[in-house]
């Protein structure tokens, strides 16, 4: 019975991705998708006619307060993955994202040529090699990350003007430093694109990805397992960008 | 500021009695410049004593790159004691615009209040120094603006930038910059320096500004970027008398619909309200007359810092250089996210493809579990 299916490889379930760095990807997208949508509106507002007086609505008000509600949870859910970046499973470690060695620029060359260039090695296939994030997915998140800071940046320096809480108005040099609120404005709206199209190639790579492997890549962020073909995981478990196995 | 070492000057005060207006006149300016310049009541009383003793402060008022309204707007303040007293009788000793002498005696008036005194005198600088081309763009008596500036301010106890001009360069320093237009401040660095910007500021802030500075023989609480945090610590927007149609959502779609005739929040119409920090809102303009968003015009930020630059007077957004005037940021956007979605939608084909060997193994895995499970 068993020999009938030895070619369909055994799978092993890999806890990929702790409870805490689920919370903080469906917090993170949550919030992004308010942000930018009540983003959208406080740039440019719907052309409201309304025959109510102005004391008997508060539209802007209410998109504006939203939008500031979710950017504190944005920024203090960031706080957290960057903390979690430095105390989290070594599929959440910083060195996940940050290229520390040529080793993970020759992976992201090699991502690059099994999922972009669909190339094949020997007339074959090739399978795919990380377990967590692969190194070209790392470093796209890294780039996030920066994103992540010009928008909490440009965000809080703005917010600093009309607010009397120590924390944001420790961003008020940044308006400063770019020459004024225009700019930093625009900066902000500018960089918002980047988050839209980071998500849809995101969720297209995920189905992307568990179309082409097969290994529950979409339910990991549910349930934080891989399913990794046995002979894969002793072959690559070295092989991931596993800080403190590369370091020996 | 060491009043002592000025040779007998008149007082403020006598200068005033001078002039013929009544003590009623007087503490009424007082309280007028104490409200203006944010301080509290108690403090009219030290404000009075100043310009009642303190002799009349030296002031060199240089022109450069500029158009004048500064000094226009400066004497058309609410109070005429503004023009009398702070602008005529502050012993403006050189002014290219307003001193009676000419030629050679404006030059020797200028070197003379110069030499005597030297460390004490307010150097007010309107227009920006252009240092393009060693500076031929504007020259007075022979000299180039930067020569005239760097002697003038080496004596200067301070120097007081008015408008957008000296501040951050205003409209002569746009793009392209022919003249290569300089800001006071990037030219100077080792002296204080007030940054009054606004194209022009209002009258009632550079009188401020002056009194604050005869009061307390110290230039006032400046911000991050160096302007009296008096008048320039919020947003026009936050002061707007129009910011609760903003928070209603309700706005101005162009400027002669309905929504305009009620008065609705200029916003859509490009206003710079919300990114401009000025004090239109609370000192108005022409004596409290009025100011732009009161007469139905956005606010075009002639405060900020390169807002000729930063995107377009009625519009929010910013065009942008190589893609088109009407190219803003959501249309760049747009255009990426297609470019997005059709190289998605591309790379989804081709991996049925490039990848149909791994596809279909995993199907036929898959299905072979499932006929397991059926049978």
């Amino acid at each position: 019975m068993a020999n009938k299916y030895l070619h369909i490889p055994r799978l092993r379930r890999v806890y990929v991705w702790e409870m805490p760095v689920r919370f903080y990807h469906w917090l993170n997208a949550l919030v992004i998708v308010v942000l930018i949508i009540t983003g959208f509106y406080i740039s440019n507002p719907l052309g409201l006619l309304s025959h109510f007086d102005a004391s008997h609505q508060y539209t802007m008000g209410w998109f504006r307060f939203l939008h500031f509600i979710a950017a504190y949870l944005f920024f203090f859910n960031f706080i957290f993955r960057l903390y979690w970046g430095f105390v989290g499973n070594k599929f959440a470690n910083w060195k996940q994202f940050i290229p520390t060695s040529g080793r993970f620029f020759r992976e992201m060359w090699t991502v690059f040529k099994i999922d972009i260039l669909m190339l094949k090695k020997n007339g074959k296939e090739q399978d795919h090699l990380s377990i967590g994030h692969n190194a070209m997915a790392g470093f796209i998140y890294f780039l996030t990350f920066i994103a992540f800071l010009v928008q909490c940046l440009t965000g809080f320096g703005l917010y600093a003007g009309m607010s009397s809480w120590w924390l944001p108005k420790l961003f008020a040099w940044v308006p400063a430093i770019l020459g004024g609120d225009i700019l930093t404005r625009q900066i902000h709206h500018w960089s918002m694109w980047f988050f839209i199209l980071f998500a849809v190639i995101h969720v297209y790579l995920v189905f992307y990805h568990d179309y082409v492997e097969g290994r529950g890549e979409m339910s990991s962020m549910g349930g934080g397992f891989k399913f990794i073909e046995e002979e894969m995981f002793e072959k690559n478990a070295h092989q991931t960008p596993n800080p403190e196995k590369t370091a020996k | 500021m060491n009043n002592e070492l000025i040779p007998m000057q008149p007082t403020y005060y006598e200068e005033v009695q001078r002039k013929g207006y009544s003590r009623r006149d007087f503490v009424k300016f007082v309280s007028l410049m104490t409200a203006f310049i944010g301080l509290e009541q108690s403090a009219i009383g030290q404000v009075t004593k100043a310009l009642e003793t303190k002799p009349r402060m030296p002031v060199i008022w240089l022109h450069f790159q500029e158009c004048t309204c500064c000094s226009e707007s400066f004497i058309r303040s609410s109070h005429p004691i503004v023009a009398d007293i702070l602008l005529d009788k502050i012993s403006l000793d050189y002014s290219e615009t307003l001193m009676a002498a000419s030629g050679t005696q404006a030059e020797a008036a200028l070197k003379n209040t110069m030499t005597k005194y030297k460390g004490q005198y307010i150097l007010c600088i309107e227009g920006s120094v252009p240092v393009g081309a060693d500076g031929v763009y504007c020259m007075i008596g022979g000299k180039t603006s930067l020569q005239i500036l760097n002697e003038v301010s080496e004596g200067a106890a301070a120097i007081i930038a008015w408008g957008s001009c000296a501040s951050n360069g205003c409209v002569q320093s746009a793009k392209p910059n022919p003249t290569g237009a300089t800001p006071i401040h990037k030219l100077i660095t080792n002296k204080p320096i007030i940054k009054v910007p606004g194209c022009p500021p209002i009258g009632e802030v550079m009188a401020g500004v002056i009194v604050h500075y005869l009061t307390f023989g110290k230039i006032p609480e400046l911000d991050r970027i160096g302007r009296p945090k008096a008048f320039y610590n919020k947003r026009v927007h936050d002061t707007c008398y129009r910011r609760p149609f903003y928070d209603a959502g309700l706005f101005v779609e162009s400027f002669d619909d309905e929504n305009a005739k009620k008065g609705y929040c200029l916003y859509k119409m490009g206003c710079k309200g919300p990114t401009t920090y000025n004090a239109c809102g609370v000192t108005k303009w022409n004596g409290g007359t009025s100011f732009p968003i009161q007469a139905g015009h956005p606010c075009i930020g002639c405060s900020e810092e390169n807002y000729w630059d930063n995107g377009r007077l009625y519009d929010r957004g910013s065009s942008f250089a190589g893609f088109g005037i009407e190219a803003d940021a959501d249309k760049l956007g747009e255009v990426a996210l297609g470019v997005t979605v059709a190289a998605v939608a591309v790379h989804a084909v081709a991996t049925n493809f490039g990848k149909s060997k791994t596809i279909h193994e995993h199907q036929v895995e898959g299905n072979e579990s499932e006929h397991e499970l059926e049978s």
